[in-house]
Parts: structure tokens; sequence; C-alpha cells
């Protein structure tokens, strides 16, 4: 099972989403942005950070590389993707999902560990968990209210494509409190939360993050 | 050669809390009467007279733009 994390300039977190995969016992597999090759992979992981230092707007340069173009053509053909912070604005700015990640409400930059709800555990990176599990992962960014229009976001809802929910205190202004998205087939993913960093109790808030590893891992095996 | 200034604009259904604490800061700074700041994007592009509207078009909403949550108007002027 061969999981691909893709790494950009300014990408701060592939190092931990390779370690990620191999704790729930993928083949981890280093990907490079100027490289239009997958390396035969079976999932796309694109980690956090900052690429292109979100020079023009979050994930809007990113969107252009290389290996961008590989991860568009497989994704239309069902590989499954998913964007973690920088790499949900980037799956935004590609057209992948639906929506936008804007400057936070408030104006700061969030860093803290934050309840989320599972709302949908029936797609290829959230079936490990139970359906409404609360679940708490650390978020860490400037840009994570996500918005749309209202036709796009009556149509996540009635879809069951809000896959992820704040709990508590909204961080940054979401609509709809919304955290993760997914697209109609479930296969592409996008959150602002860091599961990566929440894969062991030792080094996170908790190892509730591996589940999104360990439910991607099942899904392609049943694939 | 001419300047063509793109300017991007969040969509007026767009809350923008960038504008809004500009806004809230010019009372404080002792102006008074400006009841409302939106803040957007200038860009200013020095262009061959061989690119057409059209193209200027592509590059406006296809990068310097996100249309799902910005509005953009493209102008040319004088050099």
């Amino acid at each position: 099972m061969r999981i691909g994390a893709v790494t950009f300039p300014g990408t701060l977190d592939d190092s931990d989403t390779l370690r990620a995969i191999t704790a729930a016992g993928g083949e981890a597999v280093a990907l490079w942005h100027g490289d239009a090759d997958l390396r035969g992979v079976d999932a796309v992981i694109l980690p956090g950070g900052f690429s292109y230092g979100d020079y023009l707007r979050a994930g809007a340069i990113a969107r252009f590389a290389p290996v961008m173009g590989e991860v568009v053509d497989a994704a239309r053909k069902g590989m499954p993707v998913l964007g973690i912070c920088n790499g949900f604005q980037v799956l935004c700015e590609a057209g992948l999902l639906p929506g936008a990640l804007l400057r936070n409400a408030g104006l700061h930059f969030v860093c803290r560990d934050q309840w989320l709800r599972v709302e949908n555990n029936t797609t290829a990176w959230s079936s490990r968990y139970e359906q409404g599990a609360e679940i708490i992962i650390p978020i860490k960014n400037m840009d994570g209210r996500y918005t749309a229009d209202a036709e796009t976001v009556a149509e996540l809802e009635g879809e069951g494509r809000v896959v992820f929910r704040y709990v508590g205190a909204n961080p940054n202004g979401s609509l709809d409190d919304i955290a993760g998205i997914s697209d109609p087939s479930g296969r592409i993913v996008g959150l602002m939360p860091h599961p990566e960093h929440a894969i062991d109790a030792l080094t996170g808030p908790s190892d509730d993050g591996l589940g999104i590893f360990l439910s991607l891992l099942d899904a392609v095996v049943t694939a | 050669m001419a300047r063509v200034v793109v300017d991007v604009m969040p969509k007026p259904e767009i809350l923008d809390p960038q504008g809004q604490a500009v806004a809230r800061a010019l009372p404080r700074l002792g102006f008074s009467g400006v009841s409302d700041v939106r803040q957007g994007k200038h860009f200013e592009l020095e262009v061959d007279d061989s690119v057409d509207d059209a193209t200027l078009a592509k590059i406006a909403e296809g990068f310097l733009s996100n249309p799902v949550v910005e509005d953009f108007v493209v102008r040319r002027v004088e050099s």
C-alpha cells in the first residue's frame, strides 16, 4: 500500500505525514512538487504548511505545480486524495473541492488542540471513526475560515459532505462550523486541523488522528 | 508595452475582517466619517501589445483572483 505525501516549497508537515502513514501500516512515499510523477502510489496526501509562502492566496501557486496535474488526473479517476490545512487550500484552489479558505475571522494565527465531530464516517478517510465521534487534534492556521456560497453549503450539508465539524468555539469563523468536507464520491477530503500531529499521545494531544490514515488503508485494500 | 491594472476585491457578501479592522481603527486614530472599508489587491502588469483582453481576463480570473470569493476588474492605463 503506497501512500504519497507531496512536498512543495514551504511545506512543513510532510515529515509528520509520512510518519503517520508508516504508523498506520502504509508504505510512505515522498512526492516532489516539481516531478509530474506519482511514483505508483495508491493515494496522495497534500500536507500542511505555507506552500510558496502563501503568496497571492494560500494554495494558489501550488495548484499549478507539475505534480498537481497528476494529482488532479488521478483524483478524477478515483484515487483517494487528502488535503490537510494548506493541502485543503490547494484542493479548493485546484477545484477538486468546492469553496475557499479565507483569513481567520479573528485575524489571529490560531494554534491549539481542537475538538471535532466526525459527521460522516463513510468517506475513504473517516471510516474508522464512529459516526458522531468527537476527536481532539491540533489546528494551526491563519487562513482556515471555510467559505462557499449558500447553495454550495446547502449541497454539502444535504449530501452529508461535511465530514468534520468544529465542536465548541468556532476557531476561525468557518461557515456552519465546517472543519472538513469531501467531494461527492467521498474519496477526496480536505480538513484544516492536523491529524498527522495526533497519532501518538507522547507527541500530540491524543492518537485520534491516526484513524484517518487507518481509514484510508482500509479503503485502498477494499477498492 | 502597456500598463494593465487588475483590482481584486472580496465579493460583497464575503466577510472581510481585515477591512473591518481598518474601519474600526480609524475613529481611534481620530478620523471620523468613514463608515466601511473593504480590503482587496491591486496588481500592475506591464504587458506587450500582443496580449489581448481575453488573455488578460484569463490571467485575472484563473490566477490573480479566486472567483469563488473575489471579483476582479481589468483596466488598461497609460504607461
